[in-house]
């Protein structure tokens, strides 16, 4: 296409020949002639070198002793010392556990409830209903976790909460929610889908509604009950997005929700909500131990990563839709 | 939607076709009619269920803190009081937390997005030598991180502990909003337009800067308002960069006031029981005052923002 454009006006548009023979003085100067992108481009390639490739570079820390002077450099290695004293703490255990825990209960649970929340909304007839109802249920997304933990205490709260005195009211025995261990994953939870289970539902609204109406209305015709139709129509029209938005979930499992559960925390429910993050983030930045912790994270970053791919395989072998 | 070709039905006559009501015919059967009131249910407790809490705050912050307090209030506020509000008012922690708040804010937003809107249009053009491994410089970020301590050490290493930059810079260019913006112009900016541009001897900065900003006022609404609401709402950066609470934004100021204060108080303390008690109340009080007056701005600006983030979640969706 770009061949019917002159080349007079000194600026030619893009590739001017389609023949593999890329001389490396062609490619210099299509390179010298998108200098301007290049620098429209400059200050994002900035930050990621700077906020995520040095802190990348920086992940051998990990196995060696890290120390201000040296820096990520120059400090002595140790090779898998600090994997070893992790593995071998007595917090281990725990603190693995209870990411999985909450990991796992959080899936279960945050991932199905948006997609039947979306089933639901989108089969709503009334417009005006229909938007109300997403409105309503996407708004605790834009409060700030510190307030929607804030709300918990409050609401939970043995003395005056609103929880306990509607136990109380029914005759039981006020529950100290934020200060009692068992309590910490369901609160946790729930919590989580209270606060985004309205906005994650927008994905699969917007999913449903690139659907052919015309697929809904054979189907209308030959007497399918709407039920059949989620079933057999909708469910189907998003599963792509769905798959993907499951094997980014997997991906990140063991990433989400660590603000809130450091939040949550309290020296009561440390025993469940001390998870991987929350214990780098204590071990690392209260207590200094920065290759300690640095050894942590990476231990959690790659079992996150073997997550990813191990899904994304599964994914692809079931012909599903794959992320690549 | 249903395409129905009848605009009236026959029981109401007074619906039109816009309000979406298709027509009751033989084939809606009883089990349809059912599911649908079914999930009507479903749906309005779970409105119910996101509704309530907020409402009982806001009930709460302006009843009398002993109504609260033994239980009475469910419906509507009792004994009216604004000392909670009065109280917040005049605690200059929140201010000062407020105006860094807002100066964060605005920094942040526009460092992130004029740098998001500038790479993702050059990453758009695929005619940019190089395009797929630049590309793929970012990608890689979304999956594998180098983590909380390697990032506080870059922070550290680079200065800006303790300054505006800290709390700005580490987050400033999220991958997946950059993958958003890079869609949108790829799919709204057509290559014709470009070339034509081009013959006229325009510069990529002066059709960037002239043509492409001004067509992609929908996404640049997009993401002021993505970066505005995560902004105003982070407070981890702000936790783990800032030592000095001078310079503290209104969440982690909230935070210490709603979540830290509340978790050293859960043990009893000796002395006055009554005047501790009392002053217990009041600061539950001001905590639900404190809830309200801190969601309040974004929940205001929610139905003016509903729009732009649904096209968004759109763009997103078409990847």
């Amino acid at each position: 296409m770009s061949r019917t454009i002159p080349a007079r006006r000194g600026r030619p548009v893009a590739a001017p020949l389609p023949q593999r023979k890329n001389s490396l003085s062609l490619r210099l100067k299509r390179i010298s002639r998108a200098w301007q992108l290049y620098v429209l481009l400059t200050p994002a390639i900035i930050y990621i070198l700077v906020f995520k490739y040095w802190p990348m570079y920086g992940v051998q820390i990990a196995f060696k002793n890290y120390n201000p002077v040296d820096g990520f450099t120059d400090s002595p290695w140790v090779g898998l010392t600090h994997f070893i004293r992790f593995v071998n703490s007595y917090q281990f255990g725990q603190v693995v556990g209870n990411t999985l825990w909450i990991a796992v209960l959080g899936l279960l649970l945050a991932f199905p409830i948006p997609i039947i929340l979306a089933l639901l909304v989108n089969q709503l007839q009334s417009e005006k209903f229909k938007k109300f109802t997403q409105t309503v249920l996407y708004s605790p997304a834009f409060i700030s976790t510190v307030v929607v933990v804030g709300i918990m205490f409050v609401v939970l709260s043995p003395r005056s909460g609103l929880v306990n005195n509607a136990i109380q009211l029914g005759g039981g025995e006020p529950i100290f929610f934020m200060g009692s261990a068992e309590w910490f994953r369901p609160i946790y939870v729930i919590s989580d889908v209270w606060q985004n289970a309205g906005f994650s539902m927008i994905v699969y609204l917007a999913a449903l509604a690139a659907i052919d109406p015309a697929l809904h209305d054979a189907a209308k015709v030959d007497g399918a009950s709407k039920l059949q139709r989620i079933r057999h129509i909708d469910l189907p029209g998003i599963m792509p997005v769905v798959t993907i938005l499951f094997i980014l979930a997997i991906g990140n499992l063991l990433n989400v929700g660590f603000e809130k559960a450091l939040l949550m925390q309290t020296p009561l429910n440390i025993s469940t909500s001390e998870i991987i993050q929350t214990y780098v983030y204590h071990a690392g930045l209260q207590q200094a131990q920065f290759s300690y912790s640095a050894a942590i994270g990476l231990f959690n970053s790659l079992l996150n990563l073997a997550l990813l791919l191990v899904f994304n395989t599964i994914a692809r072998r079931a012909n599903q839709a794959t992320l690549w | 939607m249903s395409l129905t070709t009848n605009p009236r039905t026959t029981d109401t006559p007074s619906r039109t076709i816009n309000q979406g009501r298709p027509q009751r015919t033989l084939r809606d059967k009883y089990g349809d009619r059912a599911f649908s009131i079914a999930a009507t249910a479903v749906l309005m407790l779970s409105i119910l269920a996101v509704v309530y809490p907020l409402y009982f705050i806001v009930i709460a912050s302006i009843s009398d803190p002993n109504a609260v307090y033994e239980g009475k209030v469910w419906l509507f506020p009792s004994g009216m009081t604004t000392e909670g509000y009065e109280r917040i008012f005049a605690d200059s922690r929140i201010w000062n937390g407020l105006g860094n708040t807002v100066i964060y804010t605005v920094l942040g937003t526009a460092v992130s997005v004029s740098t998001i809107l500038c790479g993702a249009y050059a990453l758009s053009r695929k005619d940019m030598p190089g395009r797929k491994i630049l590309m793929l410089l970012f990608v890689i970020t979304m999956f594998f991180d180098g983590g909380l301590i390697t990032k506080y050490l870059v922070v550290r290493d680079l200065g800006m502990l303790d300054t505006v930059w800290a709390v700005v810079l580490p987050g400033a260019v999220g991958v997946w909003n950059l993958i958003i913006a890079r869609s949108f112009f790829e799919h709204t900016i057509p290559n014709e337009l470009r070339e034509a541009a081009q013959m006229d001897g325009a510069t990529d900065f002066k059709f960037f800067f002239k043509m492409v900003l001004p067509l992609s006022k929908p996404l640049i609404m997009l993401m002021i308002m993505i970066h505005v609401v995560a902004q105003w709402n982070s407070f981890f950066d702000a936790l783990i960069f800032l030592n000095d609470d001078s310079k503290y934004p209104l969440q982690l100021v909230l935070r210490n006031i709603l979540i830290q204060s509340d978790v050293s108080s859960t043990g009893t303390t000796g002395g006055d029981i009554e005047s501790y008690a009392a002053a217990q109340r009041i600061a539950e009080l001001t905590k639900y005052a404190m809830i309200v007056v801190s969601s309040l701005p974004l929940m205001i600006a929610l139905p003016f923002m509903q729009k732009h983030f649904t096209k968004g979640a759109m763009i997103g969706a078409v990847k």
